[in-house]
């Protein structure tokens, strides 16, 4: 199972002044799940971008398992990068293309000219793993809801089996039950093990789901560190206009008023601590 | 991709160039590509050179963004120079295979033409390395103004032009996100044989029609929400001020006529 290691990255876009990424070093534990957070235009996509090999670093190399790109690499090379690693994008709707649900979830696997009956097989999990209705495989992606799409689309990035699942933004646009269930298939495929790395601007998911948390500023890695850690520091979420998810703001608020409180990342947990106190069960 | 977007993109300056009114630079552009066609020797051609240096200068935009903009057309004058060169006949002929030769008359057309078109090129990206997209679509809406006597639905036309234009840097974002997903799903853009390729442009341009249906739609009904009445008189954001330096461009231009007609009569 493949580390992400990257020394040294920078990159920079055409007719742009500023790096999108300079200098960055960031090492990626294998099964971790690493929350990616920061304001518009941090870099935050660029980063991703880079670990997906969909663009070349301007300096510095990045590792994944095995494979290893630097400034010099082929564009095969390159591709092997996106062997290991599935892209979730922003509102990944946008890119279904064919007539039916099962045509476009095989897209992928077929790229990786897997045999049919393999690809058959890996559409199938990858439509119960999104908890899609096997009847719709035969559908046009185009006739369903919003929603629907977007399972759609991700299934067919889950179909190839990555070990390491990029998402940006998943749930943007989407309801709460949706998010919910968007939620919970992105932890449940890292507790099967799988590789993380979602950029999210829902701090809640954050303090929720993840075990390392990059903060990006300017093209800049400002802190490498854990979601507790981040949330504790207030002035550090400040100088990087973040904000603290309501367990946290919650217990602080408590813990000013003088009550004892361990700092608590979620309702669940804020609730576990306060219940007995106040003479509840569980 | 990156390379497609250079040609005739905008430059941001505040050069005297760029300050001057759209109207009189999408004047001075026609024109000169017109005056180039009356460039017959090599004095006028210098002529037109010089002036063409002159602009390149006041626009105070790097002879590498003009270069950027002649690279990607360099395939099709060099083609046409050839086939000039091979094919035309008169004058004494230096080289000879069936009915290809190499004549003089051949190398001066060829020579004339390769004059012509970097001429004009380099001409037209001045005008759209300093002028915005928006800004040129107000001058053509400006000097289409008299056909509105016959009939022509002037506005609507424009307003077709300035979406249109408008919406090429959104969809070629686009083009480049949805060709990035579909690179991350495993397709190779850069293997096989042209029919696969081309095959492998569905994934991404289907897609892409199918978000360009949905922005046309969801423009549609926002201005329909604000109001829009193609047949409403329009006022204008932006307007157009001509101001002293405009005229000054404007008797420079007929400088540039003048001497040139004067080169053509005596010399």
């Amino acid at each position: 199972m493949p580390e992400i290691k990257l020394t040294d990255v920078s990159f920079s876009y055409l007719n742009r002044k500023e790096p999108a990424l300079a200098k960055l070093n960031l090492t990626i534990p294998d099964g971790s799940f690493t929350a990616i957070v920061g304001h518009t235009g941090s870099g935050k996509s660029t980063l991703v971008s880079l670990i997906d090999g969909l663009i070349k670093p301007a300096a510095g190399t990045i590792t994944v398992g095995t494979t290893s790109v630097g400034t010099d690499s082929k564009k095969t090379e390159l591709a092997k990068l996106r062997q290991h690693v599935g892209f979730v994008f922003q509102f990944p709707e946008q890119q279904l293309f064919a007539e039916t649900v099962e045509k476009d979830i095989a897209f992928g696997p077929e790229n990786l000219g897997w045999s049919e009956e393999k690809v058959k097989a890996a559409v199938h999990n990858a439509l119960v793993q999104v908890g899609l209705n096997a009847e719709l495989a035969s559908r046009s992606p185009f006739m369903l809801s919003g929603g629907q799409m977007r399972r759609v689309a991700i299934a067919g990035v889950l179909a190839m089996q990555p070990e390491v699942l990029i998402l940006d933004e998943p749930t943007a646009g989407l309801d709460a039950q949706s998010t919910a269930q968007l939620m919970d298939l992105v932890d449940h495929l890292h507790r099967d093990g799988r590789t993380i790395l979602l950029i999210t601007h829902q701090m809640e998911q954050v303090a929720r789901f993840a075990d390392q948390v990059v903060v990006m500023n300017h093209g800049r890695l400002m802190v490498d560190t854990t979601p507790e850690k981040l949330f504790s520091d207030s002035r550090l979420l400040a100088a990087n206009h973040l904000d603290q998810p309501a367990a946290v703001r919650m217990s602080q608020q408590l813990q000013e008023k003088g009550i004892d409180l361990p700092l608590t990342l979620t309702i669940k947990q804020l609730s576990e601590q306060l219940a007995p106190r106040l003479g509840g069960k569980e | 991709m990156s390379n497609a977007i250079v040609f005739g993109s905008y430059v941001p300056g505040n050069s005297p160039l760029h300050r001057l009114d759209p109207r009189a630079k999408l004047f001075l552009c026609i024109t000169y590509v017109i005056l180039v066609f009356f460039a017959n020797g090599l004095a006028t051609c210098l002529w037109l050179i010089l002036a063409l240096l002159a602009t390149i200068i006041a626009s105070q935009v790097s002879f590498k963004m003009y270069w950027r903009g002649i690279r990607p057309l360099a395939w099709i004058i060099l083609l046409t120079v050839a086939f000039q060169v091979l094919f035309s006949t008169g004058g004494p002929v230096y080289w000879q295979w069936g009915f290809i030769s190499v004549t003089r008359d051949g190398l001066l057309n060829s020579l004339i033409i390769f004059f012509r078109f970097m001429v004009i090129i380099t001409a037209s990206t001045v005008l759209t390395a300093t002028t915005t997209t928006l800004r040129i679509a107000d001058a053509l809406t400006w000097f289409m103004q008299p056909l509105k006597v016959i009939k022509v639905p002037v506005n609507q036309i424009t307003l077709m032009i300035s979406i249109a234009l408008r919406f090429i840097p959104t969809i070629m974002n686009e083009a480049v996100k949805i060709a990035n997903a579909q690179r991350s799903r495993g397709m190779n853009l850069d293997e096989g044989n042209i029919v696969k390729r081309l095959m492998r442009m569905i994934p991404i341009l289907i897609p892409l029609f199918v978000d360009s249906f949905k922005r046309a739609e969801e423009l549609a009904t926002a201005m329909e929400a604000r109001g829009y009445d193609p047949e409403a008189p329009r006022t204008h954001y932006r307007q157009l001020d001509w101001h002293g330096r405009d005229t000054v461009s404007m008797v420079a231009l007929l400088v540039v006529a003048v001497v040139l007609f004067g080169l053509r009569i005596f010399i």
